[in-house]
């Protein structure tokens, strides 16, 4: 007899009433133990948790409070991100002296001193000194909030938006993960039931900026968005932006969702409960350790690891000619007039399409092209790298443009990869490719046009 | 390598599973206090008496039915791949929803230790468990811990160990079900058992079976019959 036909005998033996009855016996059974083997002397229940939960959870504060924290949460990393920063550049242009010497004792060709140091060395370290103390700021505080109970809050507040838009309150979770890892988020839908709801939440997860991109965002933010403000408001301003960014990231996520589970996802929102675990006084010394050295480290070991192949293939291409052009900017001739319509460059374009593997390397690869044709020679601070940037023609805008398109451009290789994975399915990857890189196209286009058009620019 | 033995924990998301497995692995895995946080299986070691004990960290799940994907891979963990042991990780201060998963796997599996974590919260709260009333009521070993401060530990380890040497034998008490249901299992268990043989709980495939569980027939149909056959 073949399982399947033991499957159907059961059926008939079987019942609504039969199942419902087993899942009441394990609970029956549960109820009972609880009564005969717990004692419950008094009866100090944990009404703090209710108090908090009362405010932040409310409809009135809860919004306000969630921005509020998030917004706290920016200042701290922008604000007290400036001075290491400069510390870390300071010591890493110093130490390139000592190298350049060293380089020129031992006689090396030219063409590899530019290479080594001035390409892959130059461009690395003054990625490390702006991006690791803004996320050895950032990931800890996160992770402390995490810790200490209240992000679940922030799902539960936002699962009423989900609610509205056709999708499940779960995927609030799952973007709260996106905004750690998009490639780890979306295993992590897998808490969704629906398939439909799942898929959901897989295709918009991008939409929130993960690890590799913060720190893109907090460096453009605060090198252009408050260039004629000083001290304090100055990050004020630059925390403004960023709170920004993440919120169109999220009105994204809500308008894709809606507009899928109104057409190619059509389908009415299951329900389903949202525990709210206790507040719990974090371990402040094991969560700050632990985020900030694996995670800033891990990051930023990543982002060293596949830039540096990147950044010699840049160099390669930079300094092998084609008659009069090197490949590099043949690349980037190819790719400007396209970039400049969304008001970036050829060298952006490229950037992201080199970023592929990975978010954390874009920055890099575009500071590794810049420096091929710049021609800066002294590294002293973070002055330098601004004006890298407006060597080559940046404005505010043009960070503006490169900073919603490192927030809606297409997933990296691994959160793809995992896509295919959990969906098996080439259309729904192809799907989760397609509809980001069509936004992040549309959006800066629509922003440079506009712009240019009224003239304020 | 025959002193290495797979240990599985399972247990409620808000539990301190993962909590658990990092202090005991040392492994310093990000966690978070909500459902869903552990989406694969994380793998850790633990050196204990000359034994190694290869920890997997389950997804949280409030039940083990066929709901979800995380539900389907700690299930079929647990049933299919087969753990020396099974910890099940409960929360001291809401024991009540958290038997029901205790429950489903004594059910599944012979070799279980219920865990009862959280243990000083619940001291706080006035919350006393006799965890001697459980262990006989369950006919596994029940034990406290906390997995925050580190305590409990050396009496955990030690239970697996004696365990797994079988100087404790296990022998979960099965959850009776009305006289009806009963009735049903005995009409399809035997057959079951002859299918499946004595890889997997006869009475919990039945069980399974009459619940009208299609995606674990699949499982079973996948790694059983077409083997058999």
């Amino acid at each position: 007899m073949g399982i399947q036909q033991l499957y159907a005998e059961a059926q008939q033996l079987s019942t609504a009433k039969l199942r419902d009855d087993i899942v009441q016996q394990l609970y029956d059974r549960s109820n009972r133990l609880c009564k005969d083997g717990i004692i419950y002397s008094n009866s100090k229940r944990d009404t703090r948790t209710e108090k908090l939960d009362a405010i932040f959870t409310s409809p009135i504060f809860g919004f306000p409070i969630m921005l509020t924290m998030l917004g706290v949460l920016f200042y701290l990393t922008i604000a007290g991100a400036n001075i290491p920063s400069s510390m870390l550049a300071e010591f890493f242009g110093s130490l390139e002296k000592y190298l350049t010497s060293f380089f020129e004792l031992i006689r090396t060709p030219d063409w590899l001193h530019g290479m080594l140091v001035l390409g892959l060395y130059r461009g690395t370290t003054w990625v490390i000194s702006v991006m690791l103390p803004p996320m050895a700021i950032f990931f800890p505080s996160f992770a402390l909030l995490e810790n200490y109970g209240y992000l679940p809050r922030v799902a539960f507040n936002m699962d009423r938006l989900f609610k509205r838009v056709g999708a499940h309150g779960k995927q609030s979770l799952t973007m709260a993960m996106g905004f750690g890892c998009n490639a780890a988020a979306v295993l992590s839908t897998r808490i969704i039931e629906s398939p439909r709801e799942r898929m959901l939440a897989i295709l918009t997860n991008n939409f929130v900026p993960c690890n590799g991109r913060w720190g893109t965002l907090i460096v453009l933010a605060s090198l252009f968005m408050a260039a004629n403000f000083t001290g304090g408001l100055k990050s004020l301003i630059t925390t403004g932006v960023i709170v920004g960014i993440v919120l169109f990231g999220i009105i994204v996520t809500f308008f894709v969702s809606w507009i899928l589970s109104k057409t190619a996802l059509k389908g009415i929102p299951s329900h389903y409960t949202l525990e709210l675990p206790p507040y719990r006084k974090p371990k402040i010394f094991d969560t700050v350790i632990r985020s900030s050295i694996t995670k800033s480290w891990s990051v930023l070991m990543r982002a060293v690891k596949v830039a540096a192949p990147a950044a010699i293939l840049t160099w390669i291409f930079a300094n092998v000619y084609i008659g009069d052009t090197s490949i590099l900017m043949y690349a980037v001739e190819f790719l400007d007039p396209f970039g400049q319509l969304l008001g970036l460059d050829g060298y952006i374009m490229l950037a992201f399409i080199l970023g592929l593997p990975a978010n954390e390397i874009v920055l890099p690869i575009l500071l590794m092209g810049y420096l091929s044709t710049g021609s800066l020679t002294e590294v002293d601070s973070l002055v330098d790298l601004k004006q890298i940037f407006l060597d080559h023609g940046w404005t505010w805008l043009t960070a503006l443009n490169m900073m919603l398109f490192s927030l809606l451009h297409y997933p990296c290789g691994t959160t793809l990869l995992n896509i295919y994975k959990e969906t098996k399915s080439k259309k729904w990857t192809f799907l989760s490719f397609l509809i980001p890189t069509v936004i992040a196209i549309l959006v800066p286009l629509i922003i440079t046009q506009t712009v240019r058009f009224f003239g304020w620019m | 390598m025959g002193n290495e033995y797979r240990i599985a924990l399972a247990g409620n998301p808000n539990t301190g599973k993962s909590t658990l497995f990092n202090a005991l692995t040392g492994l310093r895995q990000h966690t978070g206090n909500w459902a869903g946080k552990t989406v694969s299986l994380a793998q850790g070691n633990v050196q204990h008496k000359g034994k190694t004990f290869q920890l997997f960290d389950l997804p949280g799940t409030y039940s083990l039915f066929s709901n979800s994907t995380d539900e389907e891979v700690a299930r079929n963990y647990i049933v299919f791949d087969k753990p020396d042991v099974t910890l099940v990780v409960l929360d001291a201060t809401s024991m009540e929803r958290n038997f029901n998963l205790a429950l489903q796997v004594l059910e599944m599996t012979r070799n279980v230790v219920i865990c009862i974590n959280l243990i000083d919260e619940a001291d706080k709260q006035g919350i006393v468990i006799n965890e001697r009333l459980l262990t006989n009521r369950l006919g596994v070993p029940v034990i406290k811990i906390s997995a925050r401060n580190k305590k409990g530990f050396p009496m955990l380890l030690d239970t697996i160990d004696r365990i797994l040497t079988g100087a404790i034998e296990c022998n979960p008490v099965q959850t009776t079900y009305p006289v009806e249901i009963e009735e049903q299992i005995k009409k399809i268990e035997p057959k079951v058992s002859e299918l499946i043989g004595s890889h997997l709980s006869a009475r919990w495939v039945s069980l399974r079976l009459l619940d009208g569980d299609e995606t674990l027939l699949e499982e079973l149909s996948k790694r059983f019959v077409q083997e058999g056959e």
